[in-house]
């Protein structure tokens, strides 16, 4: 790769790079992210690739392997350009039928998309409920971008957005144009960006300033993060490098955590690229704006994604947060002014320079602009990525992207957030989303996880798996985060025992309400969310935990019992099954099962093709 | 300087004053387990929190770490803040029953009975000990490890360190004395402290460099 030295030869290769592509040249697009990748999708590259030596048509038809394109129900998937005819759900054999379809124009039927609300088959990808309702300005962007490759990047307008920055000549305009994007940090709090630059900007302590990407994603269930670092990480760099010319900082960390192996190895690939091109370094493009980037990897701790503690753990220190002020603003990394940024803010950096400020503000509503990536799993028919505009009620997210409940069970909540956030019940789903709706309905954004929760789902026993959750994960320093979670989780377990009373729910809200309060960072001021949410919508569930010794949803295994009804035929399945022996019966006989030996571990339910079994 | 009410009393402080100093300057009481004068301020035992800030913006942080700022309105014993120092007092009641400075602090704020599952813990990990081995004697021989529940302060890998001096500087200032001597396994101890049946002290020529911070040192008072 030949180093750029002026922003002309950049503009030379990028016209080079636009011209040399065919759009209407057949393309098969694998999407294989770490989802893709573990459901199959390797093997379908592998495969797609051979055939196409196999037949000599590697010069005809190309194949791009990307990132995540969001719809991980169905995956491993394929696109193929241009016709955008989408399969989901592939195996080995009929990548081979699909290399051959793309060869001959055909679209292949049987392959393709159904949508379970028409029955109907969906040929083109833009048609599938699940991507029409969205408003995909970053996810599609994973599409189109191989991310090992810079020149794809810059072929789809990739590092346009510095160039036109460096072309203005004027930090103050990037600023301006950030502030009135009216862009908030994706992270959770919502704080707005542009203001964030301009205190950054305003430092002046003449030892340089850091810019820091929170890569350390760790909320159960949400992946927003990683499938923007694994399908483009170009789009971050270059949002960095737009930051750091707008507020005169000249240093830049990833943190990104050790978990996410591809997304390292990505961005390491990425970061090596740019740098050789240079566009990352000392006096890019000539313009003598130096700005570098260099990747830590957090060791896993969840409270590393606070601001404080994670610039710890950038300093070689305990992840530990400490008191703010002074804000990282002022005192940063080695206590030079620093700025953090989640994943999701800098990929929309260069989106709203590259298509100006009021174009991205015209999506969303006011106060609440653009869009954001939700995580959308649980008990909903199509999990996966989602990006919809900001102020878009939960219930369009559910039902229109989501296509509802995936059986027969009626959905009952959203939680929202991860384990700082709460849930919010199903009567609420006319809620917009937007950062002060969901936190006046005692959520909050946090970095877009949505887990969907039905019948079957116990919130005392949501409200107790993220207690555990916090319990190892709370950094341990504030007594009352410590001790306060692992004694509402005590509380939590006796109520789903069956030894919960009035007075220890009394003592539970108390102690929750005091833990909010006196705990130092953020994690701390969150962590009870999941119990005074569950508190505040579902408090008939305790209460029949509590007075009838009763779990309404047949999760809490102290209070349920397993019974075979009169649907039970005598296959004898569900006694092979049991792992305690706990099941007896003789062939083409009603079973029984034997309370005090069951343990409820639910194998009898899954294997019974009668609805015999019942929970009570 | 900078200018700040405290429950209605304005006061002039020098930047980079805590709350906490301004506060006991003007002489209002605020109860404090992990602050000692001489050791960096750490922010862990939350009982030392005062309310900032009006209406619905305002928060309990603690005063130990959170730095005087101009116009800030602090007051240190209104109802949240005397809920909160509570409910801070009966956890530490439920978790450390045996230290006399916890018993004290709770009798002190009518805390009579706590309602958790009694516990017998005897470290609240303060970092009191962590501090001061690491600021006053400059040895950093013990250290926090691991996170959550599963938190303790310790050397590495469990073994005597070799930065340790015996000083016992860690034991004299535990509110909760989870250091405590563990001279029946000298190889193990981390301060090799005094309140044994058969201290040191006692035995000079084994531990002769060591200094005996406890007073009245309870080994001695059983010896005589």
């Amino acid at each position: 790769m030949e180093k750029l030295r002026s922003v002309e030869e950049f503009e030379e290769l990028q016209d080079r790079l636009v011209s040399d592509q065919d759009p209407s040249a057949p393309t098969i697009v694998i999407p294989a992210g770490t989802c893709g990748q573990a459901s199959g999708a390797n093997d379908l590259i592998r495969v797609a690739k051979r055939e196409l030596l196999d037949r000599g048509l590697t010069d005809k038809i190309r194949v791009r392997i990307t990132g995540c394109h969001g719809f991980c129900e169905a995956e491993p998937s394929v696109l193929v350009e241009p016709s955008g005819i989408f399969y989901p759900k592939l195996d080995v054999a009929k990548m081979v039928r699909i290399v051959e379809a793309v060869r001959d124009n055909q679209v292949l039927e049987d392959l393709l998309y159904v949508d379970a609300a028409t029955g109907k088959r969906v040929e083109k990808q833009c048609d599938i409920p699940f991507f029409k309702s969205q408003v995909r300005t970053i996810l599609a962007r994973n599409e189109k971008v191989d991310p090992i490759r810079i020149y794809s990047f810059i072929g789809n307008g990739g590092y346009s957005a510095l160039i036109k920055v460096l072309a203005k000549d004027t930090p103050r305009w990037v600023i301006e144009e950030i502030k009135s994007s009216g862009l908030r940090g994706r992270g959770g709090a919502g704080f707005p960006t542009g203001a964030k630059w301009e205190l950054l900007g305003n430092q002046q302590n003449g030892q340089g300033k850091f810019l820091v990407c929170n890569a350390d994603e760790g909320d159960p269930g949400a992946y927003m993060d990683r499938s923007v670092l694994e399908g483009n990480p170009h789009s971050i760099i270059e949002g960095m490098l737009i930051g750091g010319y707008a507020t005169a900082a000249n240093e830049g960390v990833i943190y990104v955590r050790n978990e996410y192996p591809l997304a390292i190895k990505h961005l390491v690939i990425a970061l090596r690229q740019s740098r050789e091109l240079g566009l990352l370094g000392k006096d890019i493009l000539g313009t003598g704006f130096s700005f570098d980037i260099k990747l830590v990897r957090g060791a896993g701790a969840f409270v590393c994604g606070e601001e404080t503690a994670l610039m710890q753990s950038i300093e070689g220190k305990m992840g530990e947060p400490r008191q703010r002020p002074p804000f990282p603003i002022e005192k940063g990394i080695d206590g030079k002014p620093t700025a953090i940024n989640n994943v999701e803010t800098w990929a929309n950096v260069p989106v709203i320079i590259a298509d100006g400020a009021a174009q991205f503000a015209r999506i969303g509503t006011n106060g609440n602009t653009g869009t954001k990536i939700f995580s959308l799993v649980g008990k909903i028919r199509n999990t996966g990525l989602v990006e919809v505009p900001m102020g878009i009620t939960i219930e369009k997210v559910v039902t229109d992207v989501g296509g509802g409940a995936p059986g027969k069970a009626k959905i009952k909540a959203v939680q929202t957030g991860g384990p700082s956030g709460g849930c919010i019940p199903v009567e609420r789903f006319d809620l917009p989303i937007d950062y002060d709706s969901l936190t006046e309905a005692g959520s909050i954004m946090g970095s877009g996880g949505m887990i969907v929760m039905d019948e079957t789902t116990c919130m005392v026993d949501v409200a107790k798996y993220f207690m555990n959750f916090l319990k190892d994960e709370s950094c341990g320093k504030c007594f009352t985060c410590r001790k306060g979670i692992q004694r509402m989780h005590e509380i939590l377990e006796d109520v789903s025992d069956g030894k919960g009373t009035y007075d220890r729910l009394d003592l539970l809200e108390e102690l929750a309400s005091v833990v909010k309060d006196t705990t130092m960072c953020g994690l701390g001021q969150t962590a009870s969310n999941p119990v005074l949410s569950t508190l505040r919508y579902f408090r008939d569930e305790y209460i029949e935990h509590i007075e009838k010794h009763h779990c309404p949803a047949g999760v809490c295994k102290a209070l349920i019992t397993y019974s075979i009804n009169d649907n039970c035929t005598g296959c004898t399945l569900c006694a092979k099954t049991c792992s305690e022996g706990a099941i007896s019966g003789t062939k083409k006989q009603r079973h029984v099962i034997d309370a005090d030996q069951c343990i409820r571990c639910g194998a009898c339910v899954t294997v019974c093709k009668f609805d015999a079994i019942e929970v009570t | 300087m900078i200018t700040l009410t405290i429950n209605g009393l304005e006061v002039p402080v020098e930047k980079g004053t805590t709350l906490l100093e301004a506060a006991r300057f003007l002489g209002f009481p605020i109860p404090t387990l992990c602050h000692m004068d001489g050791l960096s301020p750490y922010g862990a035992c939350r009982l030392c929190v005062v309310e900032i800030g009006e209406g619905p913006k305002a928060k309990l942080v603690s005063s130990c770490t959170y730095p005087a700022q101009e116009g800030l309105i602090v007051r240190t014993a209104s109802s949240r803040v005397l809920r909160a120092r509570k409910m801070v007092l009966e956890l530490l009641l439920a978790s450390c029953p045996q230290s006399k400075t916890i018993q004290d602090l709770a009798s002190a704020h009518n805390v009579r009975q706590q309602r958790f599952r009694q516990e017998h813990e005897d470290c609240i990990l303060c970092g009191l000990c962590v501090r001061m081995c690491k600021e006053q004697m400059v040895a950093k021989a013990i250290g926090f490890r691991g996170r959550g529940q599963t938190r303790s302060i310790g050397t590495p890998f469990d073994i005597r360190s070799e930065e340790c001096r015996l000083c016992g500087g860690c034991m004299y200032v535990c509110p909760a004395c989870q250091l405590r001597c563990t001279y029946t396994e000298p190889e193990k101890a981390v301060c090799g402290g005094c309140a044994n049946v058969s201290p040191p002290c006692v035995e000079k020529e084994q531990f002769d460099d060591m200094m005996c911070y406890m007073t009245p040192c309870v080994a001695c008072e059983i010896q005589e």
